[in-house]
């Protein structure tokens, strides 16, 4: 059996465990936690604190599993970890939470300066009222018009497989390229 | 059992708060990653600092304080060589030529500088050494910690705020093709024009720091108010490691491996 593996990450409370869920054919195995700190508590009651691990069988010999890594810098220390040879990683970020902007843009450069691979950036929670605009939050994050950015819904299965396959191409075409 | 470990753990700035809380006297050793400093602490006061061995006589630090021109510093190498800081300093004081008070700031003054580069270090151990204090012959100052304290806390939150923004040194800068500022209006200090001269995706931040003898934080300073005015950004360095690694694919077969992302694209299609 061979295996492959994605990661998924970016600020807390941005919609990585959602988006695992949506797409995963096991119940996503969450290592969540009770919420302490009165601020974070307000946006959400429970947290990763070690990974998200989700599954997709591709076909008898071929797995891809889905690694979501926890959003608070406090736990960090994981994400070195859990980027190791992974095929892809996928940057989530809320598009209604523009103060998470800076952090996400600090996560994704963490990552790439772990393992250069391919990624894109889902700009989550595109169905939310006060959500940004793709092009304001290209702006906002600074990213390089080369870099995908994607709308996403993470709990919408149609949205979240049109990331992930636009990751695979991203890959395919690096491939190609001789990357 | 005596203080020791790692700055990792406890940062300088901590350190210094303990000291001052205990009103402790001793010596604190830091070893960093190219150099060893010693720290004096007389009830919690400061005493005496000093990054290395050289550079550290008074003679060294009244004329990097303007307080001695160039031929009197020769002066008093060639000839008062032998002379401990203490006899120098009197015989300076005794020859009109400085008052104690000069002295006693030129060396105060050099003691927060060391200390002001050690806010800086964040890799390296440390050990504080019970009821050490300088050799007698150094001259001691009696300085409180307070101020340098609350300095060394702002000095760590602009570290952790510059970490954020620039979480890895790996990485190299281009110039943005569109600049968000108007190049002729932009006033460079002369440590960016020497970053400036060094951009280029082929050079990583770490060596840029490097050859222009920056430690992590100017760097990063530097590097961050450049990426603000919109002049810079943060690319993957040229020449670095493919984007897709052997380890990535359970094949080293590269028919076989684009075969495994179309199977991963056809069954994620059809999910």
């Amino acid at each position: 059996m061979q295996t492959v593996k994605m990661v998924v990450t970016g600020p807390f409370s941005s919609g990585k465990t959602e988006f695992i869920g949506s797409v995963s054919e096991i119940d996503v195995v969450a290592t969540e936690r009770k919420i302490t700190g009165t601020g974070e508590k307000e946006i959400k009651d429970a947290t990763t604190v070690a990974m998200d691990f989700g599954r997709i069988t591709v076909d008898e010999d071929l797995v891809l599993y889905l690694f979501g890594t926890p959003g608070q810098k406090r736990f960090d220390f994981m994400w070195e970890i859990l980027s190791e040879g992974m095929l892809g990683f996928i940057v989530m970020i809320d598009s209604a939470r523009p103060e998470t902007f800076r952090e996400a843009r600090s996560i994704l450069q963490t990552f790439r300066a772990y393992a250069p691979t391919p990624y894109v950036v889902a700009a989550n929670k595109q169905d939310m009222e006060d959500a940004w605009e793709i092009e304001d939050m290209r702006n906002a994050l600074r990213l390089d018009p080369k870099v995908k950015l994607l709308p996403c819904v993470a709990t919408d299965l149609k949205s979240v497989k049109s990331v992930l396959l636009e990751l695979l191409y991203s890959i395919l075409a690096e491939m190609e390229s001789g990357g | 059992m005596a203080l020791n470990g790692n700055l990792r753990d406890f940062t300088v700035t901590q350190l210094l708060n303990l000291i001052n809380l205990a009103s402790k006297t001793g010596t604190l050793v830091i070893e960093g990653p190219n150099e060893t400093a010693q720290v004096a602490f007389r009830d919690g006061k400061l005493a005496h600092a000093m990054i290395g061995r050289e550079n550290s006589g008074l003679a060294t630090i009244l004329h990097s304080g303007k307080l001695l021109n160039v031929s009197q510093y020769r002066a008093i190498q060639q000839r008062a060589g032998h002379v401990n800081d203490k006899e120098l300093g009197l015989l300076l004081i005794n020859a009109g030529y400085l008052s104690q008070e000069d002295i006693l700031q030129s060396l105060q003054k050099n003691f927060m500088g060391v200390i002001r580069q050690l806010f800086t270090w964040v890799e390296g151990f440390f050990r504080f050494e019970n009821d050490k204090l300088p050799p007698e012959d150094q001259i001691n100052v009696r300085l409180d910690l307070e101020n340098l304290i609350i300095e060394g806390s702002r000095q760590l939150r602009e570290w952790e705020q510059l970490q954020d923004e620039i979480p890895s040194l790996e990485m190299a800068l281009k110039f943005t093709d569109r600049p968000g500022a108007d190049l002729k209006n932009v006033n460079l200090s002369v440590e960016e024009w020497r970053v400036v001269s060094y951009i280029t995706p082929k050079n990583k931040i770490s060596q840029i720091a490097k050859a222009t003898k920056m430690d992590d934080m100017e760097i990063r300073r530097i590097v961050y108010g450049l990426i603000q005015a919109g002049l810079v950004e943060i690319t993957r360095p040229e020449g670095a490691a493919p984007a897709l690694a052997p380890d990535m694919f359970p094949t080293q077969d590269t028919g076989e491996q684009k075969s495994l992302i179309n199977r991963l694209i056809n069954r994620i299609s059809s999910i």
